[in-house]
């Protein structure tokens, strides 16, 4: 009878901290996050007043609006266009950069802090700099080469050239997350394939990449998702009178633009709705697609 | 080695040397156009790589015409209270979450696994409309305010607390201390390396962040370094030189900071990594 009380007791108390320590957290996430996001999709179905105040209820209008506007199926084309660019490169010349550098060699630590250096920058200087270099006039890049490309005013290539530097941006990041899933493939597995005569691109093959599927299964979806939110380079880099702009901004720097620019938040939320319901569709296809090829131990 | 071996190894030094020179191009390129004269910055008969007369001029119109030290305050706050409060409320729940088993544990975290997935532009427009409607903006708290609590920070501290061995809380509580006390006293301090991996997380993607403070404080008292620089390049447009200089002032502290922690930057960026 006693020991039952105790144990009713220690079990009263565990509950009574349990929710003591979470609650700083729940109350954050609650009035930081799940409230903002139902407003959000609440206010995707409304208008806004003058100057950003007042919601009018209006229906599915906004969403009416969206589906036949021009400009917001050119930013998801755009946005698609960057991260079909940007993530497999990222992806692939860091996943190399790894196994490269998994090994005992000269100079490893001085080649490791270089690649991760831009993840240390601002974005914004990180922007600035390539702008410069992209300059099609007094541009480092044209000039080396001697070519005269409108890198980033030219409507055709410009957001593949942003993509350029969201790549050298990410390789270094991704490079860290997969030297530290190289750092779990046991080093026999590698000798035994020695033994048996395979050769460096067979070991990549058939040891490296199955072992480290679920990494890369992670870095790509979190690639992905962050590719989809490209926002910074695209605003720092494209001027409102570059002839590029509407063949370059992406969902978000629409987004922003209508929300923060024009105070629409109505339309400016219907827009975020259709970036998260994207995210939502390509994130649930990976997950389901990883059963053919991801192999966890 | 073997000729073979030698060959390869040489191979592998050659494409490593090329990207590096790759991702450092950029950055010297940053350098050497900060102390060019516009004319030499925009001379391309012949072009110029290194400046003639390393002159320091753009340095001194960026310092004369932006407040730096300002700029450097309003960042360096918010980082500092982003990390606190991470830390602290992320702690807190990391170690109710792994640690302790009560009612309704299950329901709160998937709420937090749930803010993870979401992308953070859903959360923008309301959270900036409670700022201004508390009239908040340009000020610190405006600054930190997404960043009160971290559902990331609450994921990764629940890992580290889930992989503590359980005598020595065992030990603790039956020496009578309380579940608070032993988690502050007891199981806090064990987690220093994660703790510290958070902070270098937290602190570099809040250096990095440029659409919230560019939301939120507009008045040029408030800005901090990425909005700072955004706003300067509408003002100079092609005067690179000094796009180049405040670019290189605003980078140079993080850098250094970088290079100097480094062991601990690169596990706390890895720790971002950890599978669910």
């Amino acid at each position: 009878m006693k020991r039952q009380d105790l144990r009713h007791t220690t079990e009263r108390n565990v509950f009574f901290w349990g929710w003591v320590l979470i609650l700083p957290t729940m109350v954050g996430l609650i009035i930081l996050n799940i409230y903002p996001m139902i407003k959000t999709v609440y206010q995707s179905f409304c208008k806004t007043g003058d100057f950003g105040r007042g919601n009018i209820f209006i229906g599915t209008a906004n969403y009416a609006k969206l589906f036949s506007d021009p400009e917001v199926w050119q930013a998801t084309l755009n946005t698609f266009k960057y991260m079909v660019v940007e993530v497999p490169f990222s992806v692939i010349i860091a996943l190399v950069l790894a196994v490269l550098l998994n090994r005992n060699m000269v100079g490893k630590s001085v080649y490791r802090t270089i690649f991760f250096l831009p993840m240390v920058a601002a974005p914004a200087a990180i922007a600035m700099v390539w702008r410069w270099l992209f300059n099609s006039q007094f541009g480092l890049i044209n000039n080396m080469f001697h070519i005269s490309t409108h890198w980033i005013s030219d409507p055709a290539i410009a957001v593949y050239s942003i993509a350029i530097i969201g790549i050298w941006s990410d390789i270094g990041y991704n490079m860290i997350l997969f030297l530290a899933g190289l750092q779990e493939v046991p080093k026999e597995y590698y000798e035994a394939a020695s033994i048996d005569g395979t050769n460096g691109f067979q070991k990549f093959h058939y040891i490296t990449v199955p072992m480290i599927s679920p990494t890369i299964f992670f870095v790509l979806v979190t690639r992905i998702i962050a590719a989809m939110q490209v926002f910074d380079l695209i605003y720092m880099i494209m001027d409102r009178s570059n002839p590029a702009l509407s063949k370059t901004q992406s969902l978000v720097y629409l987004f922003y633009q209508y929300s923060f620019v024009q105070k629409d938040f109505g339309y400016g939320s219907t827009i975020v709705v259709l970036l998260l319901l994207l995210i939502m569709v390509i994130t649930v296809i990976q997950v389901f697609a990883q059963k053919k090829w991801v192999h966890y131990n | 080695m073997t000729k073979h071996n030698r060959i390869n190894s040489a191979i592998i030094h050659i494409i490593l040397i090329v990207l590096s020179l790759t991702m450092l191009v950029p950055f010297l390129w940053m350098f050497l156009t900060s102390f060019k004269t516009i004319a030499e910055s925009t001379q391309v008969d012949p072009f110029v790589v290194f400046p003639q007369r390393w002159n320091a001029d753009a340095y001194t119109n960026v310092l004369n015409n932006m407040n730096f030290l300002l700029l450097y305050k309003n960042t360096i706050l918010m980082i500092f209270f982003r990390i606190v409060c991470a830390v602290v409320t992320s702690s807190m729940a990391g170690y109710a979450f792994g640690r302790l088993k009560f009612r309704g544990a299950g329901f709160a975290f998937s709420l937090v696994l749930f803010q993870m997935m979401i992308p953070s532009q859903i959360f923008i427009i309301p959270q900036y409309q409670m700022i201004s409607k508390l009239r908040l903006p340009n000020t610190t708290f405006a600054l930190v305010f997404p960043g009160l609590v971290s559902a990331f920070g609450t994921f990764l501290m629940r890992q580290a607390y889930k992989v503590l061995p359980k005598d020595l809380e065992e030990a603790a509580r039956l020496d009578g201390l309380s579940i608070g006390k032993t988690f502050v006293l007891v199981m806090a301090p064990l987690t220093k390396s994660c703790t510290i991996a958070l902070s270098i997380f937290t602190a570099v993607f809040a250096y990095k962040e440029l659409m919230w403070p560019m939301i939120v404080n507009t008045d040029k008292n408030s800005l901090v370094l990425a909005s700072a620089l955004a706003k300067m390049q509408g003002q100079y447009t092609s005067h690179y030189p000094e796009l180049m200089a405040a670019s290189l002032i605003a980078c140079v502290p993080m850098i250094i900071l970088y290079l100097v922690f480094q062991k601990q930057f690169v596990e706390g960026i890895a720790t971002s990594g950890v599978k669910f």
